[in-house]
């Protein structure tokens, strides 16, 4: 097997974070917290989280914090779970959950819960079964799922789930592997993986893949995240060939690459979206 | 309403927005995302930023969020503060769709666009159901599988309605491109849930002879299975013993090409029960012309034998399904 260009993928990632003047920061002001929790994520599959200074990224994802415990993109912007996940994540990676007032984050999760078990994603209300995988992590990471009504929120998101075993983004919506990852995921930590129709689900995923190799996302759609589509040159992996590479891809480039166990990369936990080990620490202390 | 067009002057020229000190991104103790590709761009922010922190809901307000916008869509801080703005100042909102419009036109995939559109949508009420599905009609005009496009009209017939013709509409899609999986999907949706309809039961007959025609004139295409498979959600029975279904397997095995959902249903069938007659059999064993080996004995194991040929990148999975199979009978 080729050997992974590890190397050359930590630069990139570091040089996205030092880049001052390229289009990518500009469009990724407002998710920039998403953006560390891919590149941190990386690196840390990669072997290298401490090529970047701990003490200053905690410096600033805590500046994102607002007074409701919900994190912000970015310094100045609006509380969203999106990102509230991603900075718990961060924290999870460096160890350093203790930072957090656990309760005061975990209020901000489980206040946006609504009354049929599905979660909005801020308080202007958007509803989507990405957000239910988002409170059901983070509140698990930060062992407070208690806070929540986990059945209601199992059963919403079974709601979800369509005739090819699939899962969309709400009732009714389109089976979308996106979606499924969410919808599965939470169900996994939730204990409920039982509500699959893990044949029927298998089925639709094995058909995911596509002559070339590639996976899409959906029927007759084009395949994304060709898992060995590299940048030899510059690191970073991208969508598809040709296409620009950019950290959200090459996140989950390595990330699959992980998942067929590769040779140099770390195992990640297919349900936390964290490295096996961060994970383990989490929930067995060490 | 201001164009795209022609030279922008800069905010700090323009004598209406002098008493505003624009306030740079703070980004923390280093910063590593400075803003400098656009000067324009820049500038807009520092000013949004500072009415922001203000909570200036102005009409000048009002116009900087739509610059913002324009310059990045997917800043949803700007979103949130213009649906403040836009409530704080009654603004009208059916000019706010189609500012919407404008904007979705080239962004057409982005989360925040589409939620603001929702909202607006949502205070307006009834009314303005006929407009979304036209809006969402006209995106899907564009691209057949936009998610966004597809979740909005969805919310729209369930929110403020306009089930009647959604039916039609699925079926003018799906002539357009029988391929497209989200038109399927959508007529489930449009089976399952119109008030109009009378649920699966009532449709299912009807249902089926449509999706039997799709399946034959092309059994290659995966959403017709699946969706044949569907429309006897909750009634496993029915699937297995209604002969249009094992009947429209046998069809397709009989032409001898693209029948790789075929065998896959049948397989399926079989694990449910379904007792094949000698048809059946001699079916799938003409489909192995070239391999000397017998015919299984076991027709499960058989069509798993064809499958890890034809579809060799799912060999491993044909291989388990084989391994599954229940005892023959």
């Amino acid at each position: 097997m080729e050997e992974l260009a590890a190397d050359k993928h930590v630069k990139y990632i570091i040089s996205i974070e030092k880049k001052k003047d390229s289009f990518e920061s500009v469009v990724m002001e407002h998710l920039r917290m998403s953006g560390a929790y891919w590149g941190l994520t990386t690196l840390d599959l990669l072997g290298k989280l401490d090529a970047v200074d701990k003490e200053e990224v905690i410096s600033w994802l805590m500046q994102c914090q607002h007074e409701s415990g919900g994190f912000a993109g970015n310094i100045g912007h609006d509380p969203h779970t999106l990102y509230t996940l991603s900075a718990v994540q961060v924290l999870a990676l460096f160890d350093k959950l203790d930072v957090l007032d656990i309760d005061k984050v975990s209020n901000y999760i489980s206040g946006l819960q609504n009354e049929d078990g599905s979660f909005s994603g801020d308080i202007w209300g958007e509803v989507d079964t990405r957000f239910s995988y988002i409170a059901v992590c983070c509140l698990s990471i930060l062992h407070r799922l208690d806070k929540i009504d986990v059945d209601k929120a199992v059963n919403y998101i079974v709601s979800c789930k369509n005739l090819d075993g699939g899962f969309g983004c709400t009732p009714g919506g389109e089976s979308h592997a996106g979606q499924i990852f969410c919808c599965v995921g939470a169900l996994a930590i939730t204990g409920a993986l039982h509500h699959v129709d893990k044949d029927l689900l298998g089925w639709w995923l094995c058909e995911r893949q596509v002559k070339s190799g590639g996976l899409n996302g959906r029927p007759e759609k084009l395949p994304d995240v060709g898992l060995l589509l590299m940048d030899l040159e510059n690191g970073g992996i991208s969508d598809r060939p040709d296409d620009a590479v950019d950290v959200f891809h090459t996140y989950f480039g390595v990330a699959g690459l992980s998942l067929l166990e590769y040779p140099g990369l770390k195992a990640i936990d297919p349900a936390y979206a964290l490295p096996d080990d961060v994970v383990k620490r989490i929930f067995f202390g060490k | 309403m201001e164009s795209d067009e022609g030279e922008r002057l800069p905010m700090s020229r323009r004598p209406e927005w002098s008493d505003v000190t624009p306030l740079p991104q703070d980004d923390g103790p280093d910063p590593v995302v400075l803003i400098d590709y656009k000067q324009d761009f820049t500038e807009t922010m520092d000013y949004f930023r500072a009415l922001y922190r203000a909570q200036e809901r102005s009409p000048r307000a009002l116009s900087l969020t739509q610059e913002a916008i324009r310059f990045n869509p997917g800043n949803y801080t700007v979103w949130h503060f213009r649906r403040q703005i836009l409530e704080s100042l009654d603004a009208d909102l059916h000019e706010e769709l189609d500012f919407v419009e404008r904007i979705a036109k080239s962004n057409s995939k982005n989360y925040q666009i589409w939620h603001h559109r929702r909202w607006v949508a949502g205070k307006l009420g009834t009314d303005a159901a006929i407009k979304e599905l036209e809006f969402t009609k006209k995106i899907l005009s564009l691209d057949a599988k936009n998610y966004h496009a597809w979740s909005h009209r969805q919310w729209v017939l369930q929110a403020l309605g306009g089930w009647e013709d959604e039916l039609d509409f699925c079926r003018k899609l799906l002539e357009e491109d029988i391929f497209n999986n989200s038109a399927w999907n959508q007529r489930y949706f449009v089976v399952t849930r119109s008030p109009f309809l009378g649920g699966l039961k009532g449709m299912r007959d009807s249902e089926v002879s449509y999706t039997v025609e799709a399946i034959m004139a092309n059994p290659e295409n995966e959403s017709p299975w699946r969706y044949l498979r569907g429309l006897y959600k909750d009634d496993i029975q029915s699937w297995v013993n209604d002969p249009k279904v094992s009947s429209v397997c046998l069809k397709v095995l009989s032409i001898k090409s693209n029948f790789v959902f075929a065998l896959s249903m049948l397989l399926d069938l079989l694990c449910h029960g379904f007792r094949p007659s000698e048809e059946f059999r001699e079916a799938i064993g003409a489909l192995r012309t070239s391999d000397p080996e017998p015919l299984d004995s076991d027709l499960g194991k058989a069509i798993c034998h064809v499958l890890q040929h034809v579809d060799s990148m799912r060999a491993n999975y044909w291989m388990w399904r084989k391994s599954k199979l229940p005892v023959a009978v």
